[in-house]
């Protein structure tokens, strides 16, 4: 049984907050400055930070929903959405049994991993290839 | 015996793409705590690893870092064990048993002599012999020895393994040590906690996998990855800390507000360990948030360092002051020391351990 089975529902005190939120923001914004200016793209690992409860999503609240979601089904499903500020992907990839694997801030003009990869457009192309082509001349 | 061919060809083999191969990277360099651009670096890397023959040997312990491991969930602990190792023997988890088990233990052994990862957890009893723990009658500590001479590197798992842990608290009376006091001449990477992070057990194992040779260490040999910060400096509580806001006991206003627990006997600023960021129970929270402190358990000799609920700017011995011992100056210090030294003398002549609380009366 995944933890998120069990039904406990975090209750998020809006007025508690060690700063996190506004300094990850603020980060979110020197990145998004160099994007423009440079076209370099960044990736923030959630994980990696130490938020205070409910600081998580207060952060959700703040980057809010944009135009674009997005549903990728590899080794588990991942669920990758555009927030309110253009070039500012939220993507959280979970494992099969439903566990968050990664949960990360992308600052590009469009995350990486939804890309076709050359290898699996290779692998494809010789896919549709060999279905297009005349079955093999059988000697009965 | 198992595929030992590379990850790559494996998820090829099982119709994996490289989409789903990068999205698999990427959750690998979080889980080691690299730089979440690193995926690539990964991939490219994984691509040629290949997939070592791993012996668990489980000696003076409570199997709470193998319950630990079972509880990853980044990667699986079913993808850890059938992708990225060939886990060859494992008393706890493995099928075989009897002859048949320590048979496979001998086989992997012999069959990649100087390659396989040796993985061990708990301490090593030296004293009488090492009689204090034998596996198939044969002690922990021959074992050890034998293990060892073929392994390319050795991972001690837990606080027992990495530092005697619990095993070797006072008065030791098997003669615990660590895999380090034993084994002189193979790398060492020590993953310490009672038990430790799952994630960070798996991240690692996945890190040496993934490039091999070892990862920067600390003076304590652990990996700097995950250890190379204290839980205090990682702590949403710091903030408070730093304000000198401080719980002054485990219910009152202080406490229901989230302020720093140091006074409460928080071992946060001397503990390093990945607790505040990794968190436990697949990222779920941590002992301080859940409002109690650290008890330092990654770090040497942590049962014996002074009380939990004492605070570090306390000694860990401390001295108190006896009851009519009002004399002034220096005088007062060798009064207490002298009372004190009199209480032990006194509890040792009872045959009783002098404890903290004998000292604090």
């Amino acid at each position: 049984m995944s933890l998120e089975n069990i039904a406990i529902k975090l209750v998020a005190d809006d007025a508690f907050s060690v700063g996190s939120v506004t300094a990850l923001l603020s980060e979110i914004a020197a990145q998004l400055e160099k994007l423009i200016a440079t076209g370099e793209t960044s990736l923030i690992d959630l994980k990696s930070l130490p938020f205070a409860p409910g600081e998580y999503e207060q952060l959700r609240q703040a980057l809010g929903q944009g135009e674009v979601t997005a549903h990728m089904d590899a080794i588990g499903p991942s669920e990758i959405a555009e927030t309110q500020y253009p070039g500012v992907w939220w993507l959280t990839h979970f494992n099969i049994e439903g566990d968050i694997v990664a949960d990360m801030i992308e600052i590009a003009p469009f995350p990486n991993i939804l890309q076709s990869q050359p290898e699996d457009v290779r692998a494809g192309l010789e896919r549709l290839q060999s279905m297009l082509a005349p079955p093999a001349a059988t000697n009965d | 015996m198992a595929d030992h061919g590379t990850l790559e060809q494996r998820l090829a083999q099982q119709g994996i793409s490289r989409r789903a191969f990068l999205k698999f990277c990427t959750a690998m360099a979080s889980l080691m705590a690299l730089p979440p651009g690193s995926a690539a670096a990964i991939a490219a890397a994984l691509a040629k690893a290949k997939r070592p023959s791993v012996i668990w040997l489980s000696f003076q312990e409570c199997t709470g870092c193998t319950e630990s491991l079972t509880r990853s969930h980044a990667p699986t602990l079913e993808s850890l064990i059938f992708d990225m190792i060939s886990l060859d023997y494992h008393h706890t988890l493995q099928a075989a048993s009897g002859f048949a088990a320590e048979k496979s233990r001998t086989d992997a052994m012999q069959e990649f002599y100087g390659k396989y990862l040796l993985i061990v957890d708990g301490s090593i009893p030296t004293k009488d012999g090492g009689i204090y723990s034998t596996i198939a009658g044969r002690t922990n500590l021959d074992l050890l020895q034998e293990a060892a001479k073929g392994a390319a590197a050795i991972i001690a798992i837990g606080t027992c393994a990495s530092f005697g842990g619990i095993p070797k608290a006072n008065p030791n009376p098997t003669g615990a040590v660590a895999v380090s006091d034993i084994v002189k001449d193979k790398p060492i990477i020590n993953i310490s906690g009672c038990p430790p992070i799952p994630a960070v057990i798996t991240g690692v194992l996945a890190q040496y996998l993934t490039f091999g040779g070892l990862p920067e260490l600390d003076h304590l040999g652990r990996p700097k990855a995950f250890y190379g910060e204290t839980i205090h400096d990682r702590c949403y509580r710091r903030p408070f800390y730093d304000q000198g806001k401080f719980a002054k006991t485990f219910d009152d206003a202080g406490a229901r507000n989230g302020w720093c627990l140091f006074e409460l006997g928080c071992k946060g600023p001397t503990t390093h360990n990945a607790c505040a960021t990794t968190k436990w129970n697949g990222g779920t929270s941590f002992p301080i948030e859940s409002g109690h402190g650290c008890l330092g358990c990654s770090e040497p000799d942590f049962w014996d360092a002074g009380g939990f609920y004492q605070a570090l700017s306390m000694p860990a011995t401390p001295l108190t002051f006896a009851t009519g011992a009002a004399v002034a100056g220096a005088a007062i210090g060798i009064g207490v020391s002298l009372a004190n030294r009199a209480k032990k003398s006194a509890a040792k002549k009872a045959h009783q351990a002098a404890t903290l609380d004998d000292l604090e009366k």
